[in-house]
């Protein structure tokens, strides 16, 4: 089994899925030649030419609203937006027209796209390369949002995705893209939309949390392991809709919860997690419901010192942890 | 003269890691910070490392070709004008590391926190009959913690179990008083812990509260029943294929005991505290075992019944009790308890009364024994009839009365004395 950074698992990911379907095809801006800023599509304009891999103008929206059109008519793009923070002109086009198309048209019609673009900091890239932009989206029914945290998961669902007949928004974490290494089956596989997955199964404190920093929080539980404290850590994977049983189970596991994001602390998706479990789970809590997330700050600082302060690490997330074993 | 880390930089968004394609420096060379000191190739770009110290090179630790992580050592460099702020810095931040154990420890004997159960803690608590105030918690402030809970379950201390209180005490004796049972041990290693639900701890509640509320004594008397042993067998027979059911002789001593309950009505009575009440109706509780269960169904209106129809109610119940089908309705209302102790062979034995009632008779096995009856021995049938009494309600004289009369019946019972229908 070949080992693949994050980045890499895209490409296969893509390559393979234009390989099997010949409907589907990448626009976006660079995505051609360039092989896009990141190197996702690297290769995919040599193999399948310039009318599968569409370099675009700069417009956001128009990169959305094709992709729309064409998959109305039973293509299967998949959009690259540069970078996420660059997906705000878009908006508009995603929420009203993508995610709203299905009902509008009373099951006529359906939008089978995909949207890919790279979020997150920690990259020096300060405030229009480093935003998490989830939320913004996280509460229009007909999206679903994935946010992988593994080379293996961006292979399986960037794959299940594409193969989804309704809109998907796929954000990468940026940082991970060379980061993050693992084995990935050369197989054609995919994961299922909308489960979470259990990354470490633990009894003292439960850690949910998706993208990057299950990265953090496994790097924290292998040292806390040390001090003899056992994190259960509960990867969302789809974070929209959220996968509700799994988040219960985990948050019944042991009574005390942990949710990190790298988005802003108020609004943030790990706040509807928090509701769920308040819902569900009262007579399982055995602490307070604890939150690590970004400062409420309009953006990423590009300051090394600030970006550090600003960013989840493994030593915030493990301190969380201790504190809330030690509670 | 200090020695400082160089470590590989951050050399663009989104890379992780560099190779170093080549050492443009060696050891003991002076370089002056923001010197170039290796040319580093990552997947994006290459790039010179700038040195970040003015210094000499005193090994390089990483070799070319090695990949290396953002953040990770390259090189050791000797620094000449050693800066004091450096060990100036490390001293206080120890200090303050030290204060912070020294906290950390005062928190672990506080119990600020020993009474703020969380809803985990309460509910296991409670399903488990656990004392929290007898658990030691481990969490920040002596807070018990819902794995201290977990951890007591499963290693099965029953030192932390709340005992069962019954709710009602005997009149005039203090709480405190009140005989509480021993802490039982856990189940040996090898044991078996059954839990007590359902019909087990209605029996065991009710067991508890009548000898702990009633004031037992006990009597006994021995009846020849030669006659109606040979009365019985001469009819059983014929009976069972008339009637379709047995004729047993529990159904003659009910019968015998709800005729004296007629005579002595003090015994067909309940302790009400400021009085005693008779009851009207005489009603007879069975015990019928069934497994592990127990069940009292009633016959009711005894009294007004033939020996047949008795037989015929002992035997619906005691067949209903067997498959399950009985009602409350069947259990309630009794006001005096037989019970067929002779059936498992007893010949002796003191009954716990079925409270609320007065006093519950035991019929025991019936055995052949010699019995000298004129001077003579004789092979007689004999039965012990063993009596508990409420002596708040009863005494021996009425008791004694009552015993001999049902004595008496049960020893004229014979095919001219008595019809079975």
């Amino acid at each position: 089994m070949p080992v693949m950074s994050y980045i890499q698992a895209v490409t296969a990911a893509l390559q393979e899925e234009m390989q099997r379907d010949e409907k589907v095809f990448v626009l976006g801006e660079d995505v051609g030649k360039k092989g896009g800023v990141f190197g996702a599509t690297k290769g995919l304009h040599d193999e399948f030419g310039e009318y599968r891999v569409l370099d675009t103008p700069l417009a956001e929206s128009a990169i959305a609203g094709v992709g729309i059109g064409a998959a109305m008519y039973g293509m299967r793009p998949v959009a690259e937006m540069q970078f996420a923070d660059f997906i705000m002109p878009a908006v508009n086009q995603i929420i009203s027209e993508a995610a709203k198309m299905r009902y509008r048209s009373n099951n006529d019609w359906n939008v089978p796209m995909t949207i890919r673009a790279p979020y997150g900091g920690g990259v020096h890239g300060a405030l229009y390369h480093s935003q998490s932009v989830e939320s913004v989206f996280a509460n229009q029914p007909g999206l679903k949002i994935v946010i992988p945290s593994t080379p293996y998961d961006v292979k399986g669902l960037l794959k299940a995705s594409i193969r989804d007949n309704d809109p998907v928004l796929f954000f990468e974490h940026k940082r991970a893209y060379r980061l993050l290494k693992s084995d990935v089956p050369e197989d054609d596989y995919v994961l299922p939309i909308g489960k979470a997955d259990v990354k470490r199964e633990g009894s003292d404190v439960t850690v949910i949390t998706y993208g990057l920093s299950v990265h953090f929080a496994l790097q924290a539980a292998e040292k806390l392991e040390e001090e003899g404290i056992d994190t259960h850590i509960l990867d969302l994977r789809t974070v929209y809709p959220l996968d509700q049983e799994a988040i219960i189970e985990a948050a019944q596991k042991t009574g005390k919860i942990l949710l990190i994001t790298e988005d802003n602390k108020e609004g943030s998706i790990i706040g509807e997690v928090a509701a769920i479990i308040a819902e569900n789970c009262l007579f399982e809590l055995d602490s307070p419901i604890q939150r690590l997330a970004g400062p409420e700050i309009p953006a990423m600082p590009f300051s090394p010192t600030m970006e550090k302060y600003f960013m989840i690490n493994p030593d915030k997330v493990e301190n969380a942890i201790r504190d809330l074993a030690e509670f | 003269m200090a020695t400082e880390k160089i470590n590989m930089p951050q050399l663009g968004e989104s890379v992780t890691e560099g190779t170093i394609s080549s050492w443009l420096v060696g050891a003991g060379d002076k370089i002056k910070k923001y010197d170039p000191i290796a040319e580093v190739m990552t997947d994006k770009v290459n790039a010179e490392v700038p040195s970040s110290f003015t210094g000499v090179i005193k090994e390089l630790v990483a070799q070319e070709g090695d990949t290396i992580q953002v953040g990770d050592l390259m090189c050791y460099i000797n620094i000449e004008n050693s800066s004091s702020d450096s060990e100036g810095e490390s001293a206080p931040s120890e200090q303050i590391e030290e204060k912070q154990t020294t906290a950390r420890k005062e928190a672990a004997g506080e119990q600020s926190m020993k009474r703020r159960y969380s809803p985990a803690v309460l509910k296991l608590a409670q399903e488990h009959d656990i004392d929290l105030e007898q658990v030691n918690g481990t969490g920040q402030g002596g807070r018990i913690t819902r794995k201290d809970i977990e951890t007591l379950i499963v290693s099965g201390d029953k030192s932390v179990r709340t005992t069962p209180q019954s709710n009602i005490e005997a009149p005039g004796i203090q709480p405190s008083t009140s005989p509480q049972p021993e802490q039982q041990a856990s189940a040996k290693s090898g044991g078996t812990e059954i839990p007590v639900t359902g019909v087990r701890k209605a029996i065991a509640q009710n067991m508890v509260r009548s000898t702990q509320e009633i004031p037992h004594a006990w009597m006994a008397v021995e009846a020849d029943v030669t006659d109606l042993v040979s009365y019985r067998n001469q009819i059983k027979n014929e009976f069972k294929q008339q009637e379709g059911y047995s004729l047993t002789f529990f159904a003659f001593f009910v019968k015998s005991v709800a005729q004296a309950l007629k005579e002595f009505p003090q015994l067909n009575s309940t302790w009400a505290e400021d009085k005693i009440i008779q009851h009207q109706d005489i009603n007879l509780s069975i015990a019928v075992a069934k497994h592990q269960e127990l069940f009292v169904p009633v016959i009711k209106n005894a009294d007004e019944k033939s020996i047949k129809g008795i037989a015929r109610e002992i035997n619906d119940l005691a067949m209903r009790a067997r498959s399950g089908k009985l009602t409350s309705d069947d259990m309630q209302g009794g006001t005096f308890t037989v019970n067929n102790t002779g059936s498992f062979g007893s010949v002796q034995s003191m009954g716990v009364i079925n409270h609320p009632q007065a006093a519950i008779l035991q019929v025991e096995s019936i055995v052949k024994r010699p019995v000298i009856i004129n001077d003579m021995f004789a092979a007689r049938d004999m039965v012990n009839l063993c009596l508990s009494l409420d002596h708040r309600v009863l005494d021996g004289l009425i008791a004694g009365q009552f015993l001999a009369r049902v004595k008496e019946m049960v020893e004229h019972t014979n095919a001219n004395t008595t019809n079975i229908y």
